[in-house]
C-alpha cells in the first residue's frame, strides 16, 4: 500500500482503564476505498480501538493521523465533522424519536438560524433508504421498528453524515440474510465512492469475505496485518487465539450421577416473544463434570441459563435437579434446592454495590444464620471468611466495600455467594467477562476444584479458547438449536467455531460471492 | 509556613474530625445550630416543658418518617401516609362515638379502646397492603400507586366522617370505652405516650434493619433489585411488607393525634407525607434506595420539628417559615451529594495510590 492511499493512521495508540491495559501501543492503518477487517476475540480491544478512532474515547498515549496530519478528537461530533462515522455494536438510537430525528441527531439540517429543515431531512432519509433498498419512512418511530430495521437506521445514520471513514462494529448481528447481502452491495458502492470501511464481525467467514486488508488483535496487542487474499480462516483463528487447538486442561472427573437434566426445554425470546430463543433443548450434566455452552451472541445461551435459574420461565419442558422437576419453583426455592446462577452482567445482576464484600457473599444464605429471628454475626462472619479463603478473594477485610475490589475479585465474590448456598449444580454465564487473564485462569481452576468435590458445572461462553481449555464437554448452540456436542480433546477450535457459525451465513456468502 | 498550615488542617480532616462531623453528622450539626440559634433568640426555647412539647411534635413526624424510611430504602415512596393519618383518626372517632352496627340487627357494638387501636392499625396495614400489592403485582410505579391511594384514602375518611369532625372522643363509662386520651395526653416517666411510642418503634425498627434477614434483604433490594432477586431475595414479599409497615406507622400517628385532640378530623395529616420524606432525606437516606438508617431519620425529624417550632416561638411569619424549611431541606441534600462525591474521589485516590 502506498503511503498516499492511507486515510487514517493510528500510531502507538495506548488505552488504560484504571489498572487494566485495553490497548498496548497499537498501530492501525486504513486504506482509501478499501474494507479493513479487524479480528480479535471478545475483550481483545477491538471496540476500544474503534471508539478511539471515532472520538468517543481518548487514547492514554499515541497519536492519530488523518490525511497525513496529526489530529485528536474531543468528541464523536468532532470526529463526525472530520468524516468519521461509527455504527455501534449496541444500537445507540433513541427509541422514542422518529427515524429522521435519530438520523440527524446532533447534526440537524438547519435553515434560517436554528430552525430545523424537516423537508430537507425527510428528502435525505428517503434517498438513503432507497440506496439501502428499505422502505422505512422518515416519520416512523424507531422503537416500533424490528431490531433488523433499527440496525438499518443505524447504518443510514452513518451514511447521512457523508462519512469518508465508516466504522462498522458488528453491523449484521440483527440482520437477515437478504439484508446482509444488501449491506454488502452498499459496501461495494461505498468503496467505489472512495469511502474507507473498518469492519468488525463475529462471523469470521463473512468478515473475511468483505475484507481487503485484515488486522488481528489479541490480548490488547496487534498481532498481525496482511492483505486478505494472503490469509485463510484457520490462519486467522490461529492468530486470534495464539495457538492451534490447544488441548483441554480440564481433568476428567465425571461421574455417572446425573445432577442437572434439561428435557425438551423451549424458551421464548424475552425481547421478542414471537420468536424462540431456545428450541427443544436437552442436556444432562453429571456430578464432577464441567460442561461448556458455546455459541455466538444471540444463540440463546443467556436465556437458557436464566431459565434454569428461574428468572425467565420456559414455554415447555422440564428442569430436573437430581430427578426432581424444579421448573415451576421460584428463584429462592431453586437456590434452596441447589441450583444457582452466576449472571453474565456482574454489575447489573450480581452485586449490590452499596454493600460490603461480606454482605454480598452472604446475600443468598442469610437465612442460615438466624436464631430466634435475629441474625447471629459470628457464624455469619466465620462462613464469609471461609468463603473468601475458598474462592481466594483478595480483599483487606470482609467489611470492605464491594466496589473497592477489581473486576476479577468481584466475580469471585459472586461465585463465593453462589457456593455458600451449598449448590449441587452451579451455572455461570460468561464467567470471565471483563476480567484480566490471571483472574480468568483462577476462576476456571476454582470451577475445576468445585467439580472435583462433586458439583455439576455448566458455563456459557463465546470465547473459544475458554471453551477448549476448561470444559469436559462442549455443547454448541446456534440460534437456539444444538448444532454439535463435542469433546474438546478430540476436535480443533475451528471445528467448534464452524459448528457455532450459523449455517445460513455460509449459504449467504456463497450466494454473495 | 504555608506548608505547615495546610498540613495541620489536613490532620484535622484526616482523623475523627470536625470535617467528618460536618458531613457525616450533618443532621446533627444542623440540629445543634438550630438549638443554639433559637436558644439565643428566645429564652423559653430550651425550657424543659417546651422541649417536651417540641419532642411530642417531633414524635409524630418521626413515626411517619420511620415507616417512610423503610419504603425509601427499597427505592420506593409512600405518598399515602398523610391520608392514612386522617383515616385512622376518623375510624377511631367513628367506632368510639357511633359504634359498629351489626348488619341486619339493631345491635350496636362499642368496642373498647384497645380493640379500636388494633382495628385502626389494621386499617392502616390494609392501605399499605393495597399499595404493596398494586406495586408488586400490577407493576404500577410506587409514586403513582401511592398518589392514587392518597386521594382514595382521604376521600374514604371524608365519606366515613361525612365531612364532619368527631369531637370530644372521651368515650362513656357505661359503654366501657373510655381512656382514648391516654395515647396522646398520657405520660409515663414525664414523657408523653407518643414520645414513648416513637422510642419503641425506632428501637424495634433499628433492630429489624440491622439484625434481621428482613433488614438485610431491604438494603439489598434497594441497592440492586435485579441482583437481590437473582440471589433469592423474595422482593415482592419484602416490598409488600414495607408498605404495610408504613401504613401501620401512619395509622399509629393518626391515633395519637386524634387522642391528643380528642377529636378525629378527616382533614388531619394533609401534606404530612412531605414532612416525613424530608426527615428521611435530611437523615442521609438516598431516594434511589439502599442507603439510610434510623439514627439519621430521627435526627432529620428533630431538625424539622425543632426548626418549625423554633420559627413559631421566635415569631417568624408562616410565609417565611415555609421558605426557610424548604431551604434547609435542599441544603441538607446538597451537602449529602457533595459528601458522596468526595467519598468517590477519595476511593479513586486510594486505588491510584495502591497502583
Amino acid at each position: 500500500m502506498s503511503k498516499s492511499d492511507l486515510v487514517l493512521r493510528a500510531k502507538k495508540v495506548r488505552k488504560e482503564y484504571g489498572l487494566t491495559v485495553a490497548l498496548n501501543d497499537v498501530d492501525f492503518d486504513l486504506v482509501r476505498g478499501k474494507v479493513t477487517t479487524l479480528f480479535g476475540e471478545n475483550g481483545a480491544g477491538k471496540s476500544t480501538l474503534m471508539k478511539i478512532l471515532a472520538g468517543i474515547e481518548r487514547p492514554t498515549s499515541g497519536s492519530l493521523e488523518l490525511d497525513g496530519k496529526d489530529i485528536s478528537f474531543d468528541s464523536s461530533t468532532e470526529a463526525r465533522a472530520n468524516g468519521i462515522s461509527i455504527i455501534h455494536q449496541e444500537l445507540s438510537l433513541a427509541p422514542n424519536l422518529t427515524v429522521r430525528d435519530n438520523m440527524f441527531l446532533g447534526s440537524e439540517i438547519r435553515s434560517l438560524g436554528s430552525r430545523v429543515n424537516y423537508a430537507a431531512e425527510n428528502e435525505k432519509v428517503r434517498e438513503i433508504m432507497k440506496r439501502l433498498q428499505h422502505d422505512i419512512g422518515p416519520d416512523e418511530i424507531v422503537g416500533d421498528l424490528r431490531l433488523g430495521q433499527q440496525q438499518i437506521v443505524e447504518i443510514a445514520r452513518a451514511l447521512a453524515s457523508d462519512a469518508r471513514i465508516l466504522i462498522m462494529d458488528e453491523p449484521t448481528s440483527a440482520l437477515s440474510n437478504v439484508e446482509i447481502e444488501i449491506l454488502f452491495t452498499v459496501i461495494e458502492d461505498l468503496k467505489a465512492h472512495g469511502v474507507s470501511i473498518v469492519y468488525i464481525s463475529h462471523h469470521l467467514e463473512e468478515a473475511l469475505h468483505v475484507a481487503d486488508y485484515i488486522y488481528v488483535l489479541r490480548d490488547s496487542n496487534m498481532i498481525a496485518t496482511d492483505e486478505a487474499k494472503n490469509v485463510d480462516l484457520p490462519g486467522i483463528v490461529r492468530m486470534m487465539i495464539g495457538r492451534d487447538g490447544a488441548g483441554s486442561t480440564a481433568i476428567d472427573q465425571k461421574t455417572d450421577q446425573v445432577v442437572l437434566e434439561l428435557k425438551n426445554l423451549t424458551i421464548a425470546d424475552p425481547a421478542n416473544p414471537a420468536r424462540l430463543a431456545v428450541d427443544n433443548f436437552n442436556l444432562k450434566v453429571h456430578a464432577g463434570e464441567v460442561v461448556c455452552l458455546y455459541g455466538q451472541m444471540g444463540a440463546g445461551r443467556t436465556e437458557l441459563l436464566e431459565t434454569i435459574a428461574g428468572r425467565l420461565s420456559q414455554i415447555s419442558g422440564q428442569i430436573l435437579l437430581n430427578g426432581v422437576d424444579i421448573a415451576t419453583l421460584s428463584i429462592n426455592s431453586r437456590i434452596k434446592a441447589g441450583v444457582a446462577l452466576v449472571p453474565e452482567d456482574r454489575q447489573r445482576d450480581g452485586l449490590v454495590q452499596l454493600m460490603t464484600v461480606g454482605h454480598n457473599i452472604a446475600l443468598s444464605s442469610v437465612g442460615d444464620f438466624v436464631k430466634k429471628f435475629i441474625m447471629r454475626t459470628s457464624p455469619e462472619v466465620a462462613s464469609i471468611e471461609q468463603k473468601i479463603k475458598d474462592v481466594r478473594v483478595k480483599t483487606s477485610s470482609h467489611k470492605s466495600l464491594i466496589t473497592s475490589l477489581s473486576g476479577g475479585n468481584q466475580q469471585k465474590v459472586v461465585i463465593g455467594k453462589v457456593l455458600l448456598t451449598n449448590p449441587k449444580a452451579i451455572i455461570l454465564d460468561e464467567p470471565t467477562r471483563g476480567i484480566d487473564v490471571g483472574a480468568k485462569a483462577e476462576i476456571f481452576q476454582l470451577l475445576s476444584e468445585q467439580a472435583k468435590s462433586g458439583l455439576a458445572v455448566l458455563f456459557a461462553t463465546s470465547e473459544i479458547s475458554e471453551a477448549m481449555a476448561s470444559a469436559n464437554r462442549i455443547i454448541v448452540l446456534s440460534k437456539g438449536h444444538v448444532t454439535a456436542e463435542m469433546d474438546p480433546k478430540k476436535v480443533s477450535q475451528s471445528d467448534v467455531m464452524a459448528a457455532a457459525d450459523d449455517k445460513t451465513s455460509k449459504l449467504r456468502i456463497g450466494a454473495g460471492a | 509556613m504555608s506548608n505547615q498550615v495546610s498540613k495541620s488542617t489536613k490532620n484535622i480532616f484526616d482523623g475523627f474530625t470536625f470535617g467528618k462531623l460536618l458531613t457525616e453528622g450533618r443532621a446533627f450539626i444542623a440540629l445543634a445550630v438550630i438549638i443554639v440559634v433559637f436558644a439565643s433568640l428566645s429564652p423559653n426555647y430550651l425550657n424543659l416543658s417546651n422541649v417536651i412539647v417540641m419532642t411530642r411534635h417531633v414524635g409524630l413526624n418521626a413515626l411517619l418518617a420511620i415507616g417512610m424510611l423503610l419504603v425509601i430504602l427499597t427505592a420506593g415512596i409512600d405518598l399515602s401516609v398523610g391520608s392514612t393519618v386522617g383515616l385512622s383518626g376518623v375510624l377511631a372517632g367513628f367506632m368510639l362515638m357511633q359504634g359498629i352496627q351489626i348488619p341486619g340487627t339493631q345491635t350496636v357494638l362499642y368496642p373498647s379502646v384497645w380493640v379500636i387501636v388494633v382495628l385502626c392499625l389494621g386499617a392502616g396495614a390494609l392501605v399499605g397492603l393495597l399499595n404493596g400489592v398494586l406495586i408488586t403485582r400490577f407493576k404500577v410505579a410506587p409514586f403513582i400507586t401511592t398518589l392514587g391511594t392518597l386521594y382514595v384514602v382521604r376521600g374514604t375518611a371524608l365519606l366515613i366522617a361525612k365531612g364532619e369532625t368527631f369531637n370530644d372522643m372521651t368515650g362513656k363509662p357505661e359503654l366501657g370505652n373510655t381512656g382514648f386520651h391516654v395515647l396522646g395526653l398520657g405520660k409515663f416517666l414525664g414523657l408523653p405516650t407518643g414520645v414513648w411510642v416513637m422510642i419503641v418503634v425506632a428501637l424495634v425498627t433499628a433492630l429489624l434493619l440491622t439484625k434481621t434477614v428482613f433488614g438485610r434483604w431491604l438494603y439489598a433490594l434497594g441497592g440492586n433489585e435485579r441482583a437481590a432477586e437473582l440471589s433469592g431475595v423474595p422482593i415482592k414479599r419484602v416490598k409488600i411488607w414495607v408498605y404495610t409497615l408504613s401504613g401501620i406507622c401512619a395509622a399509629a400517628t393518626g391515633l395519637i393525634i386524634a387522642s391528643e385532640l380528642t377529636a378525629g378530623a378527616p382533614q388531619t395529616g394533609q401534606s404530612y407525607e412531605l414532612n416525613a420524606i424530608a426527615a428521611v432525606v435530611i437523615g442521609g437516606a438516598a431516594l434511589s434506595g439502599g442507603r439510610g438508617h434510623i439514627r439519621g431519620t430521627l435526627l432529620g425529624a428533630f431538625v424539622i420539628g425543632f426548626l418549625g417550632d423554633g420559627l413559631v416561638i421566635v415569631g417568624v411569619s408562616s410565609f417565611w417559615q415555609m421558605v426557610i424549611q424548604g431551604a434547609v431541606i435542599i441544603l441538607a441534600v446538597a451537602l449529602d451529594e457533595a459528601q458522596q462525591g468526595s467519598k468517590k474521589k477519595q476511593k479513586l485516590a486510594k486505588v491510584a495510590a495502591e497502583k
